[in-house]
């Protein structure tokens, strides 16, 4: 791919009409990505031309399902960056714990990886009983896929590495059962998740919770649209509840910058009201 | 004759040493950034700018994501994310699948840069055991960019600038004692083609 498939202007194109035949926003998102994601795509599924390929999204209501699935980036996985799922572990949910009813919204899932990480840690703390995780994302499909609860194997062994250093004690291998090329989590674990569509560009706030985590996901965005959606968790955060974002991303800069205080170290923050500070 | 809007450095193993070397003769005055890119292991983020700015006395940092890429400062991808450019002379991060292997990949950072800095764009590929950084190499050439190797006698792992030669058409081959000078030269002024 030595020049895009796709130029800027037709990006611009396709992103308009998608706004205004779906009412799907992506103005807000970083181009540089998108282009790739959609001249990947382009070059994928051979498409003949610019002009039947825009017309294909435009029209057919299935492939465009296909385009939105494909120019976001899903790539997720278990205890991904095992420092912070033990400040989770050690720190965070220790605190919740003293609540009698723990929320939490997990912002941009994906196929679910992280929320049966957090549903792991919670039951070794003792806290799944009480807790809800709402687990949400732009793309049903991956929603679909993370309801299954089933992973492919062969990552086990990185997963496994990953939940040890979290902090993790027990043997990983005893929360799922091996079928063939895929490891089937145990329901146990997804009995406090809901998985269920929201759009952080265009969906509101739905609930308070004490601990939003949405990782990796603003890195798509300009710097606007991040500072909506940093506003929308705000808003749906308690009081003293926590943030936790991608280990690039910060609340830094943004409105809310002044109601927040760093766990120090950490990509995680804590609402510590409109007085203080 | 055309300016210098941007240099970026890809490398894997056997890059460092260039790169400490590199580092420590290149002027203190650049009037472009120089951004790095260069495989290695996830977790030890802030080892990398730390052992590079002891050489030099440009600031030295890690990427922060949507960051304004400025004159006269050397940029380090972080690990576990691809670097992208963007038109607006910032950068972006992206946690897309790897490429060649690799995340951060070479040929991410220098295909997105390609199409933004286009003729003002210098790419210059260093040691290293895969052929991550040679279809970048080509988006450079396709916009009128500038490819540049290490040369492959002189680098600790031949393979990466070796492919680079064998499938991109390349504008200068140096040795390691050479690149310094050539980014020095590149600094405010104008080149020929
Ligand atoms: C790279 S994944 C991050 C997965 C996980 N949080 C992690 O860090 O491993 C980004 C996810 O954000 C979702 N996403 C993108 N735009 C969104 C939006 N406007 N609203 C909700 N989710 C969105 C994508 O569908 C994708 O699943």
């Amino acid at each position: 791919m030595e020049l895009s498939a796709i130029n800027d202007e037709q990006v611009e194109m396709l992103i308009s009409d998608l706004l205004e035949q779906y009412g799907y926003d992506f103005t807000g998102y970083s181009r540089a990505s998108l282009k790739r994601r959609i001249s990947r795509l382009y070059s994928l599924d051979k498409a003949l031309s610019f002009a039947e390929f825009r017309y294909r999204i435009y029209s057919d209501q299935a492939y465009f399902k296909r385009f939105v699935e494909q120019i976001t980036v899903n790539v997720t996985e278990m205890f991904r960056d095992p420092v912070f799922f033990k400040t989770l572990r050690d720190v965070v949910l220790p605190k919740l714990g003293t609540y009698p009813f723990i929320r939490i919204w997990l912002a941009g899932c994906s196929t679910g990886e992280e929320a049966y990480s957090i549903s792991i840690i919670l039951k070794e703390l003792n806290l799944l009983h009480k807790s809800l995780i709402y687990a949400t994302d732009l793309n049903p499909a991956v929603l679909e896929k993370a309801a299954h609860g089933m992973f492919a194997m062969s990552q086990m062994k990185q997963y496994s590495e990953n939940y040890i250093l979290s902090g993790g004690t027990q043997d990983f291998s005893t929360y799922y059962t091996a079928n063939y090329s895929l490891a089937k989590f145990d329901e146990e674990l997804k009995q406090k998740i809901i998985f269920s569509t929201h759009n952080l560009v265009s969906d509101h706030s739905f609930n308070e919770f004490q601990l939003i985590l949405c990782r990796n996901v603003l890195i798509y965005f300009e710097r606007e649209l991040q500072h909506n959606v940093l506003d929308l968790f705000d808003e749906s955060l308690e009081d003293l509840g926590y943030l936790a974002l991608g280990t690039k991303e910060t609340v830094d800069f943004s409105r809310i910058a002044n109601r927040y205080k760093r766990l120090p170290g950490h990509k995680i923050w804590r609402k510590v009201g409109h007085e203080n500070m | 004759m055309k300016t210098c809007e941007a240099f970026i450095i890809g490398g894997s193993a056997g890059s460092l040493e260039v790169l400490l070397r590199v580092l420590s003769e290149v002027r203190s005055d650049l009037s472009f950034p120089i951004i790095i890119v260069v495989h290695r292991k996830h977790g030890a983020d802030s080892l990398l700018p730390n052992l590079l700015a002891s050489r030099t006395s440009l600031i030295v940092k890690e990427v922060d994501e949507k960051e304004k890429i400025n004159a006269g400062t050397v940029y380090v991808a972080p690990s576990d994310y691809h670097l992208l450019i963007e038109q607006d002379r910032t950068f972006s991060l992206d946690y897309s699948e790897k490429i060649n292997y690799s995340r951060p990949a070479i040929d991410a950072t220098f295909q997105t840069a390609a199409e933004v800095y286009k003729k003002k764009l210098v790419c210059l590929l260093l040691s290293g055991s895969n052929a991550d950084g040679v279809n970048g190499l080509k988006s450079v050439k396709a916009w009128g960019g500038q490819a540049v190797i290490q040369d492959p006698a002189s680098a600790q792992v031949a393979y990466m600038p070796a492919q680079a030669k064998l499938h991109v058409e390349i504008d200068r081959i140096l040795g390691i004692e050479d690149i310094a000078e050539f980014i020095n030269l590149l600094s405010n002024q104008s080149y020929h083609e």
